[in-house]
């Protein structure tokens, strides 16, 4: 049986000082919806850092520069936010995806990122609008982009003794928008076989001035997919052009086959997602 | 390893009680303080049977450790309803036999009480939606969620 020494430090600072000097294996509590179940079946002894006690890391801030949101911020009371879902309704609705009520009430996106499952659903819409990772630790601060923070299945860039402490999702630009969809086989509470987030600007006439789309699911890491976006740049998002975008993350993605999802039909999914998601982010951003 | 020392109030009681730092708040709640109401169905935040609302927000007590509940306010199925008079969710529980065996009950019981706080006059969709993460493995769901209905008519005031 897992054995836990159990700190709650109230200082980014105090939180830092104990995963750095520890001695055993050191966890990083946030909502623990993975956090918890992973310790299931564990024989060894663990130090728990619930960071749930630092100030900011349970906030969200929004003003003219962007969203300063607190990691560990329960799913449930970030898809609450009004004012932020006006913003990122796609962030929202990805972060609204995860898990039941029961799980949204712990569950965090910093916690969604930091588990860095292929198939977390805020990882792709947090890419879409250039979100950044700032992490700090014994050397100081240090800032990451999303699509750099994970870089295997359940592994990402943090070393010992760092924290994730804030993530940082830049104002998006006049008539900009994002959405996220995935594929699951069920109509909720399910991991998605597919993903892609899409955020696009628009122009007064309609055509296409900047993009970002991303795709999970599809790979050991959610991955920024440049080429879908750039086939969507300049045109007015028509069939050709939406098209080009899905046949460009179809192409990036390197997915593979398991009880949930073949390789083909991830490949294709995946695809079909990105058009889909980037109708309703040109729709929002539309007006 | 020793014991923790936690202090929470528990159904509008302050209780102060001891817990390994690896058990959950679903263990603690059965195991140190008797309140058995609460069920182990999965014991991985799947089935909700474990569900109670911590600082009203709804939860699987087996994702949370014990020692997480210092200094919260922790409502299970016990706090709902007093022993001499059920709460009007329990009453419609009954009147629509929404329960076979019993075990999902508790818990779709407190998310009822946490859907109908947050949204008194839901629709049926958006009921099924909340309470979705309450599962009936006897899949008496039709029954469950016209007494769900009804409770939050009767709750609203309504016929």
């Amino acid at each position: 049986m897992v054995s836990v020494v159990y700190e709650a430090p109230d200082s980014i600072q105090g939180a830092i000082d104990l995963l750095a000097n520890a001695t055993i294996t050191t966890k990083v509590l946030a909502g623990g919806t993975d956090l918890i179940i992973q310790m299931q079946g564990v024989n060894e002894e663990r130090l728990v850092v619930d960071v749930k006690k630092i100030p900011g890391m349970m906030d969200a801030t929004l003003s003219d520069k962007g969203l300063d949101l607190g990691p560990s911020m329960p799913c449930a009371e970030f898809t609450a936010r009004d004012d932020i879902k006006a913003v990122y309704p796609g962030l929202v609705e990805a972060a609204y995806l995860i898990g039941s009520t029961q799980v949204q009430g712990r569950c965090s996106v910093g916690g969604n990122l930091c588990n860095s499952s292929p198939a977390a659903d805020t990882i792709p819409a947090l890419i879409a609008n250039g979100a950044q990772c700032v992490i700090k630790g014994p050397g100081g601060e240090r800032t990451v982009a999303v699509e750099d923070f994970v870089t295997g299945v359940a592994q990402n860039c943090m070393d010992k003794g760092e924290l994730l402490t804030l993530i940082k999702i830049p104002r998006p630009a006049a008539n900009t928008s994002d959405a996220y969809l995935r594929f699951i086989p069920r109509t909720e509470m399910d991991i998605a076989v597919a993903g892609a987030g899409v955020s696009v600007t628009l122009d007064d006439d309609g055509t296409c001035t900047a993009a970002r789309v991303a795709i999970g699911a599809v790979a050991i890491t959610a991955l920024l997919v440049p080429e879908a976006a750039q086939a969507l740049i300049g045109t007015k998002l028509d069939e050709d052009a939406l098209q080009a975008a899905a046949d460009a993350a179809s192409a990036a993605s390197k997915p593979i086959t398991d009880r949930r999802g073949t390789v083909e039909f991830r490949t294709h999914v995946v695809g079909v997602l990105v058009k889909r998601a980037a109708k309703i982010a040109a729709e929002r951003a539309g007006g | 390893m020793a014991k923790t020392h936690v202090t929470a109030s528990i159904n509008g009681d302050v209780k102060e009680f001891l817990c390994e730092p690896s058990d959950t708040l679903l263990q603690t709640l059965r195991d140190e303080l008797g309140l058995t109401g609460t069920k182990e169905g999965c014991g991985s935040g799947d089935c909700g049977a474990c569900s109670v609302t911590i600082n009203g927000r709804l939860v699987c007590s087996c994702l949370v450790l014990g020692v997480e509940a210092e200094g919260t306010e922790i409502e299970t199925v016990e706090g709902i309803g007093a022993s001499d008079k059920l709460h009007v969710i329990q009453e419609k529980f009954l009147e629509h036999a929404a329960l076979q065996c019993g075990i999902c009950t508790p818990g779709l019981i407190v998310s009822t009480k946490a859907l109908l706080e947050e949204n008194p006059d839901p629709t049926e969709e958006e009921a099924r939606y909340y309470l979705a993460g309450n599962l009936c493995r006897c899949t008496g769901y039709d029954k469950i969620i016209r007494a769900v209905m009804d409770a939050a008519e009767t709750m609203r005031g309504g016929a």
